[in-house]
């Protein structure tokens, strides 16, 4: 796929899902403690989230950098939106910032807001 | 690859030289750093525009030369 190609592909995933988490590994065996912490947090608010896992294509995990302009992985999105990395989704998590955009947004989640 | 976190406040200081900036070295491998920034150029941005302006400061260092920098950035 070209560098374009790659770029729709990964616009056409953060479409398709309201809620998508670009990770090393799986949410079922993530590959990297950052990633882990951010499926972890998704887990946690019972949040249902499609993951990608950029290990599977070198071609994703340089994609998604360019994508976002964001040069770490984990990078959570929600409907269609770049929401960040685990620092700021962490932060947010922390601060009831990421419950207040699932509502706003309208994914199902738990009412829970505070930490694990 | 590593970098020493003397090169890292150089760096972000080119960039903003007003920033308050405070790195912890957590593992004590020259890899695992935490940062937190404190600079006016700050104020107004959201979250991820204030991590790409530090990003940016570390011309694509971040990702490559150095895998974890956990940021924490405010405006004073």
């Amino acid at each position: 796929m070209s560098q374009q190609d790659i770029q729709d592909w990964i616009g056409k995933q953060v479409a398709a899902s309201d809620v998508v988490l670009f990770m090393k590994g799986t949410k079922t065996m993530p590959q990297c403690g950052f990633s882990m912490q951010v499926a972890q947090i998704l887990g946690h608010l019972g949040v249902d989230f499609k993951d990608i896992n950029v290990l599977d294509d070198m071609s994703v995990r340089e994609g998604i950098k360019a994508y976002s302009n964001w040069p770490t992985i984990p990078q959570l999105y929600i409907k269609g939106e770049f929401i960040g990395g685990c620092d700021i989704v962490r932060e947010m998590f922390q601060a009831g910032e990421l419950q207040e955009i699932l509502t706003a947004k309208g994914v199902a989640h738990n009412a829970q807001t505070q930490t694990a | 690859m590593a970098m020493a976190a003397e090169e890292i406040a150089r760096l972000i200081k080119e960039s903003f030289p007003d920033a308050e900036i405070r790195i912890e070295d957590l593992a004590g491998d020259g890899d695992h750093y935490a940062a937190s920034i404190v600079s006016e150029a700050f104020r107004g941005k959201t979250r991820v525009q204030q991590h790409q302006m530090v990003y940016a400061a570390l011309k694509g260092r971040m990702g490559g030369a150095l895998h974890a920098l956990a940021l924490k950035t405010a405006a004073p």
